[in-house]
Protein backbone atom coordinates (compact mmCIF):
# COMPACT_ATOMS: atom_id res chain seq x y z
CA UNK A 1 0.00 0.00 0.00
CA UNK A 2 1.18 3.15 -1.03
CA UNK A 3 2.10 5.83 2.19
CA UNK A 4 -0.77 7.80 1.10
CA UNK A 5 -3.01 5.07 0.90
CA UNK A 6 -1.90 3.89 4.83
CA UNK A 7 -2.69 7.31 6.38
CA UNK A 8 -5.89 7.48 4.77
CA UNK A 9 -6.98 4.56 6.28
CA UNK A 10 -5.29 5.40 9.14
CA UNK A 11 -7.19 7.96 9.32
CA UNK A 12 -10.16 6.53 9.16
CA UNK A 13 -9.66 3.94 11.77
CA UNK A 14 -9.37 6.91 13.49
CA UNK A 15 -12.19 8.12 12.89
CA UNK A 16 -14.63 5.27 13.42
CA UNK A 17 -12.59 4.42 16.73
CA UNK A 18 -13.25 7.60 18.35
CA UNK A 19 -16.50 8.56 20.03
CA UNK A 20 -17.36 11.50 17.55
CA UNK A 21 -18.53 8.75 15.10
CA UNK A 22 -20.26 6.49 17.48
CA UNK A 23 -22.22 9.31 18.96
CA UNK A 24 -23.13 11.12 15.27
CA UNK A 25 -24.30 7.75 14.24
CA UNK A 26 -26.07 7.08 17.21
CA UNK A 27 -27.62 10.88 17.25
CA UNK A 28 -28.89 10.52 13.66
CA UNK A 29 -30.52 7.15 13.92
CA UNK A 30 -32.96 9.32 16.88
CA UNK A 31 -33.59 12.22 14.64
CA UNK A 32 -34.33 9.58 11.40
CA UNK A 33 -36.50 7.98 13.82
CA UNK A 34 -38.51 11.03 14.82
CA UNK A 35 -38.41 12.61 10.89
CA UNK A 36 -39.96 9.40 9.75
CA UNK A 37 -42.21 9.62 12.80
CA UNK A 38 -43.09 12.95 11.45
CA UNK A 39 -43.78 12.25 8.71
CA UNK A 40 -45.87 9.31 9.01
CA UNK A 41 -48.14 11.87 11.01
CA UNK A 42 -48.42 14.06 7.69
CA UNK A 43 -51.52 12.71 6.22
CA UNK A 44 -53.31 13.39 9.16
CA UNK A 45 -52.57 16.80 10.14
CA UNK A 46 -55.39 18.72 7.83
CA UNK A 47 -57.87 20.65 9.49
CA UNK A 48 -60.30 19.00 11.96
CA UNK A 49 -59.02 16.07 11.28
CA UNK A 50 -59.24 15.83 7.54
CA UNK A 51 -56.62 13.43 5.41
CA UNK A 52 -54.71 15.67 3.49
CA UNK A 53 -55.01 14.71 -0.05
CA UNK A 54 -52.50 13.28 -2.39
CA UNK A 55 -51.10 16.43 -3.91
CA UNK A 56 -51.05 18.25 -0.80
CA UNK A 57 -49.44 15.61 1.31
CA UNK A 58 -46.37 15.75 -1.84
CA UNK A 59 -46.23 19.41 -1.18
CA UNK A 60 -45.72 19.40 2.07
CA UNK A 61 -43.89 16.01 2.37
CA UNK A 62 -41.19 17.62 -0.11
CA UNK A 63 -40.82 21.16 1.54
CA UNK A 64 -40.05 19.36 4.70
CA UNK A 65 -37.43 17.21 2.84
CA UNK A 66 -35.71 20.10 2.17
CA UNK A 67 -35.67 21.09 5.69
CA UNK A 68 -34.79 18.10 6.92
CA UNK A 69 -31.70 17.67 3.91
CA UNK A 70 -30.86 21.06 5.28
CA UNK A 71 -30.44 19.77 8.90
CA UNK A 72 -28.53 16.70 7.13
CA UNK A 73 -26.05 19.03 5.14
CA UNK A 74 -25.46 21.10 8.44
CA UNK A 75 -24.41 18.23 10.32
CA UNK A 76 -22.18 17.00 7.65
CA UNK A 77 -20.79 19.83 7.18
CA UNK A 78 -19.99 20.33 11.10
CA UNK A 79 -19.03 17.01 11.32
CA UNK A 80 -16.18 17.75 8.22
CA UNK A 81 -14.96 20.88 10.02
CA UNK A 82 -14.78 18.81 13.43
CA UNK A 83 -12.59 16.15 11.60
CA UNK A 84 -10.79 17.85 9.61
CA UNK A 85 -9.13 20.81 11.57
CA UNK A 86 -7.58 18.54 14.45
CA UNK A 87 -6.43 16.40 11.86
CA UNK A 88 -3.09 18.27 11.32
CA UNK A 89 -2.51 20.79 14.21
CA UNK A 90 -3.59 17.48 16.60
CA UNK A 91 -1.16 15.21 15.21
CA UNK A 92 1.39 17.90 15.21
CA UNK A 93 0.61 19.35 18.70
CA UNK A 94 0.32 15.95 20.13
CA UNK A 95 3.24 14.36 18.76
CA UNK A 96 1.94 11.71 17.01
CA UNK A 97 3.38 13.48 13.52
CA UNK A 98 6.85 12.91 14.71
CA UNK A 99 7.17 9.31 14.34
CA UNK A 100 4.54 8.96 11.46
CA UNK A 101 6.97 11.92 9.55
CA UNK A 102 10.36 10.58 10.51
CA UNK A 103 9.47 7.63 7.88
CA UNK A 104 10.23 7.70 4.54
CA UNK A 105 6.63 9.43 3.48
CA UNK A 106 6.15 12.79 2.01
CA UNK A 107 4.51 15.53 3.59
CA UNK A 108 2.45 15.92 0.44
CA UNK A 109 1.37 12.00 1.30
CA UNK A 110 0.73 12.70 4.34
CA UNK A 111 -1.53 15.42 3.79
CA UNK A 112 -3.59 13.36 0.92
CA UNK A 113 -3.80 11.03 2.82
CA UNK A 114 -5.78 12.35 5.60
CA UNK A 115 -8.22 14.38 3.01
CA UNK A 116 -8.60 10.95 1.76
CA UNK A 117 -9.48 9.25 4.90
CA UNK A 118 -11.92 12.04 5.99
CA UNK A 119 -13.45 12.30 2.63
CA UNK A 120 -14.26 8.29 2.93
CA UNK A 121 -15.31 8.37 6.26
CA UNK A 122 -18.10 11.24 5.46
CA UNK A 123 -18.81 9.27 2.59
CA UNK A 124 -19.20 6.10 4.69
CA UNK A 125 -21.73 8.49 6.79
CA UNK A 126 -23.56 10.25 4.84
CA UNK A 127 -24.31 7.76 1.70
CA UNK A 128 -26.14 5.02 3.80
CA UNK A 129 -28.08 7.28 6.23
CA UNK A 130 -29.19 9.74 3.39
CA UNK A 131 -30.52 6.81 1.66
CA UNK A 132 -32.37 4.78 4.27
CA UNK A 133 -33.88 8.34 5.60
CA UNK A 134 -35.14 8.92 1.58
CA UNK A 135 -35.84 5.06 1.91
CA UNK A 136 -37.92 5.59 5.12
CA UNK A 137 -40.06 8.84 3.84
CA UNK A 138 -41.22 6.46 1.18
CA UNK A 139 -42.64 3.67 3.04
CA UNK A 140 -44.91 6.25 5.27
CA UNK A 141 -45.75 8.83 2.97
CA UNK A 142 -44.96 6.54 -0.51
CA UNK A 143 -43.06 10.18 -1.31
CA UNK A 144 -39.24 9.98 -3.14
CA UNK A 145 -37.77 13.60 -4.43
CA UNK A 146 -37.10 13.74 -7.81
CA UNK A 147 -33.12 13.05 -8.06
CA UNK A 148 -31.88 11.49 -4.35
CA UNK A 149 -28.48 10.62 -5.96
CA UNK A 150 -27.73 14.02 -7.08
CA UNK A 151 -28.89 15.11 -3.53
CA UNK A 152 -26.85 13.34 -1.94
CA UNK A 153 -23.79 13.82 -4.29
CA UNK A 154 -24.00 17.47 -3.64
CA UNK A 155 -24.52 17.71 0.20
CA UNK A 156 -21.32 15.30 0.22
CA UNK A 157 -19.57 17.69 -2.08
CA UNK A 158 -20.57 20.60 0.35
CA UNK A 159 -18.96 18.74 3.17
CA UNK A 160 -15.86 17.70 1.06
CA UNK A 161 -15.40 21.68 0.20
CA UNK A 162 -15.34 22.51 3.93
CA UNK A 163 -13.77 19.77 5.03
CA UNK A 164 -10.85 21.01 2.64
CA UNK A 165 -10.97 24.68 4.13
CA UNK A 166 -10.62 22.95 7.62
CA UNK A 167 -7.79 20.90 6.45
CA UNK A 168 -5.79 23.89 5.27
CA UNK A 169 -6.24 25.87 7.97
CA UNK A 170 -4.95 22.80 10.21
CA UNK A 171 -1.25 23.19 8.57
CA UNK A 172 -0.97 26.40 10.60
CA UNK A 173 -4.16 26.77 12.98
CA UNK A 174 -4.98 25.02 15.76
CA UNK A 175 -8.06 22.41 16.09
CA UNK A 176 -10.32 24.86 18.10
CA UNK A 177 -9.17 28.17 16.08
CA UNK A 178 -9.70 26.36 12.61
CA UNK A 179 -12.71 24.85 13.32
CA UNK A 180 -14.25 28.07 14.34
CA UNK A 181 -13.09 29.94 11.44
CA UNK A 182 -13.99 27.69 8.78
CA UNK A 183 -17.41 27.00 10.39
CA UNK A 184 -17.79 31.32 10.62
CA UNK A 185 -17.08 31.21 6.67
CA UNK A 186 -19.09 28.49 6.08
CA UNK A 187 -22.26 30.73 7.50
CA UNK A 188 -20.69 33.77 6.09
CA UNK A 189 -21.30 31.48 2.92
CA UNK A 190 -24.66 30.82 3.66
CA UNK A 191 -25.75 34.74 4.44
CA UNK A 192 -23.86 35.65 1.02
CA UNK A 193 -25.90 33.23 -0.74
CA UNK A 194 -29.27 34.86 0.47
CA UNK A 195 -27.35 38.51 0.14
CA UNK A 196 -27.20 37.49 -3.49
CA UNK A 197 -30.79 36.28 -3.78
CA UNK A 198 -32.09 39.58 -2.31
CA UNK A 199 -29.99 41.74 -4.38
CA UNK A 200 -31.59 39.25 -7.74
CA UNK A 201 -35.29 39.78 -6.21
CA UNK A 202 -34.90 43.72 -5.77
CA UNK A 203 -32.44 43.79 -9.11
CA UNK A 204 -29.68 45.03 -7.53
CA UNK A 205 -26.69 44.36 -9.19
CA UNK A 206 -24.46 45.19 -6.62
CA UNK A 207 -26.00 43.19 -3.77
CA UNK A 208 -26.11 40.19 -6.21
CA UNK A 209 -22.66 40.34 -6.91
CA UNK A 210 -21.73 40.04 -2.96
CA UNK A 211 -23.95 36.87 -3.13
CA UNK A 212 -22.16 35.62 -6.37
CA UNK A 213 -18.57 36.05 -5.13
CA UNK A 214 -19.42 34.28 -1.89
CA UNK A 215 -20.36 31.69 -4.02
CA UNK A 216 -17.28 31.65 -5.25
CA UNK A 217 -14.69 32.46 -2.65
CA UNK A 218 -16.40 29.40 -0.60
CA UNK A 219 -18.33 27.21 -3.01
CA UNK A 220 -20.34 25.53 -0.18
CA UNK A 221 -23.60 27.68 -0.73
CA UNK A 222 -23.30 26.43 -3.84
CA UNK A 223 -22.77 23.18 -3.56
CA UNK A 224 -26.21 23.59 -0.92
CA UNK A 225 -28.81 24.68 -3.83
CA UNK A 226 -27.83 22.10 -5.80
CA UNK A 227 -29.00 19.84 -2.94
CA UNK A 228 -32.11 21.87 -2.82
CA UNK A 229 -33.08 21.54 -6.48
CA UNK A 230 -32.33 18.01 -6.10
CA UNK A 231 -35.24 17.95 -3.87
CA UNK A 232 -37.91 20.15 -5.51
CA UNK A 233 -40.59 18.20 -7.75
CA UNK A 234 -41.40 19.49 -10.47
CA UNK A 235 -44.23 21.06 -9.33
CA UNK A 236 -43.17 23.46 -7.07
CA UNK A 237 -40.02 23.79 -9.37
CA UNK A 238 -42.93 25.41 -11.83
CA UNK A 239 -45.00 27.44 -9.14
CA UNK A 240 -42.15 29.25 -7.68
CA UNK A 241 -40.68 29.96 -11.32
CA UNK A 242 -43.51 31.74 -12.13
CA UNK A 243 -43.14 33.70 -8.50
CA UNK A 244 -40.16 35.38 -10.91
CA UNK A 245 -37.07 36.79 -9.35
CA UNK A 246 -39.06 37.00 -5.58
CA UNK A 247 -38.27 32.98 -4.95
CA UNK A 248 -34.42 33.55 -5.17
CA UNK A 249 -34.25 34.89 -1.95
CA UNK A 250 -35.27 31.95 -0.37
CA UNK A 251 -32.91 29.76 0.55
CA UNK A 252 -34.56 27.01 0.84
CA UNK A 253 -35.13 26.67 -2.86
CA UNK A 254 -33.01 26.84 -5.78
CA UNK A 255 -34.92 26.75 -9.47
CA UNK A 256 -31.83 24.93 -11.33
CA UNK A 257 -28.91 22.77 -10.94
CA UNK A 258 -25.78 24.91 -10.40
CA UNK A 259 -24.16 25.51 -14.04
CA UNK A 260 -21.61 23.09 -15.00
CA UNK A 261 -18.92 25.61 -15.03
CA UNK A 262 -19.56 26.37 -11.75
CA UNK A 263 -18.82 22.93 -10.85
CA UNK A 264 -15.78 22.69 -12.52
CA UNK A 265 -15.24 25.72 -10.40
CA UNK A 266 -15.80 23.88 -7.55
CA UNK A 267 -13.76 20.96 -8.37
CA UNK A 268 -10.89 23.39 -9.25
CA UNK A 269 -11.59 25.28 -5.54
CA UNK A 270 -11.13 22.22 -3.89
CA UNK A 271 -7.81 21.15 -6.08
CA UNK A 272 -6.57 24.37 -5.24
CA UNK A 273 -7.09 24.56 -1.32
CA UNK A 274 -5.87 21.24 -0.88
CA UNK A 275 -2.36 21.94 -3.19
CA UNK A 276 -2.35 25.21 -0.77
CA UNK A 277 -3.31 22.64 2.31
CA UNK A 278 0.10 20.67 1.37
CA UNK A 279 2.50 23.58 0.46
CA UNK A 280 1.42 25.15 3.78
CA UNK A 281 2.15 21.79 5.48
CA UNK A 282 5.37 21.25 3.94
CA UNK A 283 6.85 24.50 5.15
CA UNK A 284 5.75 23.68 8.58
CA UNK A 285 8.55 22.82 11.28
CA UNK A 286 7.37 19.74 13.43
CA UNK B 1 27.83 3.90 -0.09
CA UNK B 2 28.73 1.84 3.08
CA UNK B 3 31.51 3.71 3.16
CA UNK B 4 29.05 7.19 4.15
CA UNK B 5 29.83 7.77 7.12
CA UNK B 6 26.33 7.76 9.77
CA UNK B 7 25.94 11.36 9.75
CA UNK B 8 27.67 14.42 8.54
CA UNK B 9 26.82 17.61 8.94
CA UNK B 10 28.48 20.91 7.98
CA UNK B 11 27.67 24.19 9.34
CA UNK B 12 24.37 23.36 10.16
CA UNK B 13 22.21 26.10 11.65
CA UNK B 14 18.72 26.78 12.80
CA UNK B 15 17.38 30.22 13.93
CA UNK B 16 13.85 30.35 15.26
CA UNK B 17 13.30 34.39 14.44
CA UNK B 18 16.12 35.81 16.80
CA UNK B 19 16.49 32.63 19.10
CA UNK B 20 19.57 30.48 17.89
CA UNK B 21 18.74 26.92 18.35
CA UNK B 22 21.70 25.83 16.87
CA UNK B 23 25.16 27.40 15.65
CA UNK B 24 27.00 25.61 12.99
CA UNK B 25 27.52 22.41 13.66
CA UNK B 26 29.85 20.67 12.09
CA UNK B 27 30.80 16.76 13.20
CA UNK B 28 30.92 13.42 11.24
CA UNK B 29 30.04 10.44 12.56
CA UNK B 30 31.19 7.31 11.94
CA UNK B 31 29.23 3.96 11.17
CA UNK B 32 29.16 1.67 14.18
CA UNK B 33 29.40 4.02 16.81
CA UNK B 34 27.36 4.99 19.24
CA UNK B 35 27.52 8.28 19.67
CA UNK B 36 26.23 10.85 22.66
CA UNK B 37 24.92 14.12 22.21
CA UNK B 38 24.98 15.71 25.59
CA UNK B 39 24.32 19.20 26.87
CA UNK B 40 21.76 21.16 29.21
CA UNK B 41 17.74 21.75 28.26
CA UNK B 42 17.46 23.84 25.47
CA UNK B 43 20.99 23.53 24.36
CA UNK B 44 20.36 22.58 21.08
CA UNK B 45 20.10 18.69 21.39
CA UNK B 46 16.82 17.87 19.62
CA UNK B 47 16.80 21.13 17.07
CA UNK B 48 19.71 19.04 15.65
CA UNK B 49 17.88 15.53 15.28
CA UNK B 50 14.79 17.20 13.96
CA UNK B 51 17.05 19.15 10.92
CA UNK B 52 18.63 15.16 10.18
CA UNK B 53 15.21 13.84 9.70
CA UNK B 54 14.00 16.35 7.82
CA UNK B 55 11.35 17.27 10.69
CA UNK B 56 12.49 20.50 10.73
CA UNK B 57 14.72 23.05 8.28
CA UNK B 58 17.82 24.35 8.34
CA UNK B 59 18.41 28.01 8.00
CA UNK B 60 21.94 27.13 6.77
CA UNK B 61 24.55 24.49 6.45
CA UNK B 62 24.39 20.96 5.39
CA UNK B 63 24.19 17.10 6.32
CA UNK B 64 23.83 13.69 5.16
CA UNK B 65 22.19 10.93 6.83
CA UNK B 66 23.41 7.33 5.71
CA UNK B 67 24.80 9.18 2.61
CA UNK B 68 21.87 10.93 1.43
CA UNK B 69 21.01 14.53 2.08
CA UNK B 70 18.82 15.39 4.44
CA UNK B 71 14.75 16.37 3.40
CA UNK B 72 15.13 13.29 0.71
CA UNK B 73 12.65 10.64 2.06
CA UNK B 74 15.57 7.95 0.85
CA UNK B 75 17.70 9.37 4.21
CA UNK B 76 15.07 8.25 6.47
CA UNK B 77 14.51 4.63 4.87
CA UNK B 78 16.97 2.78 7.32
CA UNK B 79 16.37 4.77 10.07
CA UNK B 80 14.70 4.49 13.27
CA UNK B 81 14.12 7.24 15.71
CA UNK B 82 12.41 7.45 19.27
CA UNK B 83 11.19 11.37 19.69
CA UNK B 84 11.63 13.01 22.95
CA UNK B 85 7.65 13.79 22.48
CA UNK B 86 6.92 10.01 22.24
CA UNK B 87 3.03 9.71 21.19
CA UNK B 88 1.59 7.00 19.58
CA UNK B 89 -2.07 6.63 18.01
CA UNK B 90 -3.54 5.95 21.08
CA UNK B 91 -6.92 4.16 19.76
CA UNK B 92 -4.39 1.52 18.52
CA UNK B 93 -3.20 -1.33 20.07
CA UNK B 94 1.06 -2.10 20.65
CA UNK B 95 1.06 -4.64 17.62
CA UNK B 96 -1.05 -2.29 15.44
CA UNK B 97 1.45 0.72 15.90
CA UNK B 98 4.61 -1.59 15.22
CA UNK B 99 2.45 -2.84 11.98
CA UNK B 100 2.13 0.33 10.58
CA UNK B 101 5.48 1.32 11.00
CA UNK B 102 6.42 -1.37 9.30
CA UNK B 103 4.11 -1.12 6.67
CA UNK B 104 5.70 2.97 6.47
CA UNK B 105 9.17 1.92 6.53
CA UNK B 106 8.31 -0.17 3.39
CA UNK B 107 8.91 -3.72 5.48
CA UNK B 108 8.23 -6.84 3.59
CA UNK B 109 5.07 -7.96 5.00
CA UNK B 110 5.90 -11.64 5.37
CA UNK B 111 8.80 -10.09 7.68
CA UNK B 112 6.04 -8.57 9.87
CA UNK B 113 4.88 -10.68 12.36
CA UNK B 114 8.62 -11.53 13.20
CA UNK B 115 9.78 -7.55 13.43
CA UNK B 116 6.50 -6.87 15.71
CA UNK B 117 7.20 -10.03 17.94
CA UNK B 118 11.32 -8.80 18.12
CA UNK B 119 10.46 -5.49 18.87
CA UNK B 120 7.90 -6.14 21.70
CA UNK B 121 10.23 -9.22 23.30
CA UNK B 122 13.07 -6.13 23.51
CA UNK B 123 11.67 -3.34 24.94
CA UNK B 124 9.92 -5.94 27.56
CA UNK B 125 6.08 -5.19 26.02
CA UNK B 126 5.38 -9.00 24.81
CA UNK B 127 2.12 -9.45 26.95
CA UNK B 128 0.82 -5.91 25.96
CA UNK B 129 0.89 -6.38 22.32
CA UNK B 130 -2.64 -6.62 22.26
CA UNK B 131 -3.49 -3.46 24.78
CA UNK B 132 -4.32 0.13 23.39
CA UNK B 133 -1.67 2.42 23.44
CA UNK B 134 -4.21 4.96 24.86
CA UNK B 135 -4.15 2.88 28.38
CA UNK B 136 -0.42 2.72 28.47
CA UNK B 137 2.06 4.38 30.95
CA UNK B 138 4.38 7.24 29.84
CA UNK B 139 7.11 4.53 30.39
CA UNK B 140 5.42 1.67 28.40
CA UNK B 141 4.90 4.18 25.49
CA UNK B 142 8.16 5.18 25.98
CA UNK B 143 9.24 1.71 25.43
CA UNK B 144 7.03 0.76 22.76
CA UNK B 145 8.57 4.13 21.19
CA UNK B 146 12.28 2.63 21.24
CA UNK B 147 10.07 -1.00 19.51
CA UNK B 148 9.20 1.46 16.73
CA UNK B 149 12.34 2.67 16.16
CA UNK B 150 14.25 -0.80 16.07
CA UNK B 151 12.37 -2.27 13.44
CA UNK B 152 13.24 -3.41 10.01
CA UNK B 153 17.33 -3.26 11.24
CA UNK B 154 17.53 0.41 10.90
CA UNK B 155 21.43 1.41 10.01
CA UNK B 156 20.95 4.41 12.16
CA UNK B 157 18.79 4.73 15.54
CA UNK B 158 18.28 8.60 16.32
CA UNK B 159 17.51 8.11 20.77
CA UNK B 160 15.77 11.19 21.76
CA UNK B 161 16.19 11.45 25.90
CA UNK B 162 14.97 7.54 25.63
CA UNK B 163 14.87 7.43 29.32
CA UNK B 164 13.36 10.40 30.07
CA UNK B 165 9.92 8.22 31.39
CA UNK B 166 12.04 4.74 32.43
CA UNK B 167 12.21 3.52 35.91
CA UNK B 168 15.93 2.21 36.53
CA UNK B 169 15.17 -1.18 35.53
CA UNK B 170 13.93 0.59 31.70
CA UNK B 171 17.20 2.85 31.52
CA UNK B 172 19.29 -0.46 32.35
CA UNK B 173 17.04 -1.84 29.77
CA UNK B 174 17.38 0.54 27.07
CA UNK B 175 21.77 0.72 27.93
CA UNK B 176 21.55 -3.20 26.64
CA UNK B 177 19.80 -2.50 23.58
CA UNK B 178 22.05 0.26 22.72
CA UNK B 179 25.06 -2.30 23.41
CA UNK B 180 23.05 -4.95 21.15
CA UNK B 181 22.62 -2.81 18.25
CA UNK B 182 26.51 -1.69 18.58
CA UNK B 183 27.21 -5.33 18.25
CA UNK B 184 25.31 -5.82 15.54
CA UNK B 185 27.03 -2.57 13.64
CA UNK B 186 24.23 -0.19 14.28
CA UNK B 187 24.93 3.61 14.39
CA UNK B 188 23.05 5.01 17.23
CA UNK B 189 23.05 8.83 18.30
CA UNK B 190 21.95 9.74 21.46
CA UNK B 191 20.55 12.46 22.66
CA UNK B 192 20.69 13.28 27.12
CA UNK B 193 21.48 15.50 29.47
CA UNK B 194 21.98 12.37 31.78
CA UNK B 195 25.75 11.67 31.74
CA UNK B 196 26.05 8.72 33.62
CA UNK B 197 24.04 6.97 30.87
CA UNK B 198 25.95 8.15 28.37
CA UNK B 199 29.07 7.43 30.01
CA UNK B 200 28.10 3.95 30.42
CA UNK B 201 26.89 3.46 26.86
CA UNK B 202 28.86 5.75 24.21
CA UNK B 203 32.21 5.37 22.60
CA UNK B 204 31.81 9.06 21.38
CA UNK B 205 30.28 12.72 22.88
CA UNK B 206 30.13 15.72 21.77
CA UNK B 207 28.89 18.32 24.20
CA UNK B 208 26.78 21.21 22.79
CA UNK B 209 25.42 24.13 25.00
CA UNK B 210 23.40 27.43 23.38
CA UNK B 211 23.57 25.84 19.94
CA UNK B 212 27.48 25.24 19.83
CA UNK B 213 29.96 22.28 20.14
CA UNK B 214 31.66 23.12 22.79
CA UNK B 215 34.07 19.86 23.45
CA UNK B 216 34.02 16.76 21.36
CA UNK B 217 35.64 13.36 21.19
CA UNK B 218 36.09 9.84 22.28
CA UNK B 219 35.20 9.46 26.04
CA UNK B 220 38.93 8.99 26.79
CA UNK B 221 39.69 11.88 25.27
CA UNK B 222 37.44 13.98 26.95
CA UNK B 223 38.24 12.76 30.43
CA UNK B 224 42.12 12.21 29.43
CA UNK B 225 43.54 14.08 32.66
CA UNK B 226 42.99 13.36 36.88
CA UNK B 227 41.55 15.37 39.64
CA UNK B 228 43.60 15.41 42.43
CA UNK B 229 42.67 17.05 45.43
CA UNK B 230 44.95 18.14 48.29
CA UNK B 231 44.59 19.19 51.71
CA UNK B 232 47.50 21.92 51.97
CA UNK B 233 47.91 24.64 54.50
CA UNK B 234 50.89 27.72 54.95
CA UNK B 235 50.70 27.75 51.06
CA UNK B 236 51.67 31.34 50.02
CA UNK B 237 50.07 33.38 46.81
CA UNK B 238 53.26 32.85 44.86
CA UNK B 239 52.86 28.88 45.38
CA UNK B 240 49.00 28.79 44.42
CA UNK B 241 50.31 30.55 41.38
CA UNK B 242 53.28 28.23 40.82
CA UNK B 243 50.87 25.08 40.22
CA UNK B 244 48.26 27.12 38.15
CA UNK B 245 50.38 25.18 35.12
CA UNK B 246 49.66 21.63 36.41
CA UNK B 247 45.99 22.29 35.52
CA UNK B 248 42.45 24.14 36.47
CA UNK B 249 43.26 24.70 40.34
CA UNK B 250 40.33 25.24 42.89
CA UNK B 251 40.39 25.98 46.62
CA UNK B 252 38.00 25.45 48.90
CA UNK B 253 37.81 24.76 52.83
CA UNK B 254 41.69 24.05 52.92
CA UNK B 255 41.28 21.51 49.52
CA UNK B 256 42.93 22.77 46.35
CA UNK B 257 41.44 20.49 43.52
CA UNK B 258 43.13 20.37 40.46
CA UNK B 259 41.62 19.41 37.47
CA UNK B 260 42.91 17.90 34.16
CA UNK B 261 46.46 17.06 35.37
CA UNK B 262 48.21 14.06 34.19
CA UNK B 263 48.56 10.97 36.15
CA UNK B 264 52.85 11.06 36.29
CA UNK B 265 52.51 14.86 37.61
CA UNK B 266 51.02 14.25 40.63
CA UNK B 267 54.50 13.74 42.85
CA UNK B 268 55.76 17.16 40.80
CA UNK B 269 52.55 18.96 41.93
CA UNK B 270 52.75 17.82 45.71
CA UNK B 271 56.84 18.55 45.70
CA UNK B 272 55.96 21.95 43.89
CA UNK B 273 53.56 22.87 46.83
CA UNK B 274 56.64 21.37 49.70
CA UNK B 275 59.19 23.95 47.68
CA UNK B 276 56.41 27.16 48.13
CA UNK B 277 56.02 26.57 52.27
CA UNK B 278 52.97 24.20 51.87
CA UNK B 279 52.20 21.86 54.36
CA UNK B 280 50.55 18.81 52.87
CA UNK B 281 48.23 16.62 54.86
CA UNK B 282 46.39 14.57 52.14
CA UNK B 283 46.82 13.89 48.61
CA UNK B 284 43.50 12.01 46.85
CA UNK B 285 43.27 11.19 43.16
CA UNK B 286 40.93 10.31 41.07
CA UNK B 287 39.54 10.07 37.38
CA UNK B 288 37.39 12.94 36.35
CA UNK B 289 33.61 11.83 35.62
CA UNK B 290 32.01 13.01 32.47
CA UNK B 291 29.71 15.11 35.14
CA UNK B 292 32.47 17.02 35.71
CA UNK B 293 33.97 17.85 32.84
CA UNK B 294 30.72 18.91 31.70
CA UNK B 295 30.31 21.53 34.67
CA UNK B 296 33.55 22.89 34.06
CA UNK B 297 33.03 22.96 30.48
CA UNK B 298 29.88 24.97 30.69
CA UNK B 299 31.14 26.65 33.60
CA UNK B 300 33.83 27.71 31.13
CA UNK B 301 31.29 28.67 28.61
CA UNK B 302 28.82 30.70 30.47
Amino acid sequence: MTPTLVIARLTVQELLRRRLFLVLVALTLVVMALVTWGFARLPTLGDGGRELGRTEVVAVASQLLILVGFMFSFTLAFSAVFAGAPSLSGDVESGTALAILARPISRAEFVLGKWLGIVATILVYALPTTALQLLLVDVVVSYVPPRPLEFVAFVAAEAVVILTLALALSTRLAGMVGGVVALVLWGVGWIGGIVGGVGLAFDNPTVTHVGTATRLILPTDGMWRGAVWALEPAAILETMRQAGRAAAANPFFAPDPPPAPYLAWTAGWVAVVLGAAIWSFSRREI
Amino acid sequence: MIDEPAIRTRDLAKRYDSTVALAGLTMTIPRGAVFGFLGPNGAGKTTAVKLLLGLARPTSGEAEVLGVPIGDRASRRRVGYLPELFRYQPWLTAREVLALHCELAGIDRAAWPREIADALATVGLAERGATRVGTFSKGMQQRLGLGVALLGDPELVLLDEPTSALDPVGRHDVREITRALRDRGVTVFLNSHLLAEVEQVCDRVAIVDRGRVIADGTLEELLRGETVRVRVTDLSADGRAAIARFGDVAEEGGWLTVRGIDAPAVPDLVAALVRAGGRVHAVETAHESLEDRFLRLLGGAS
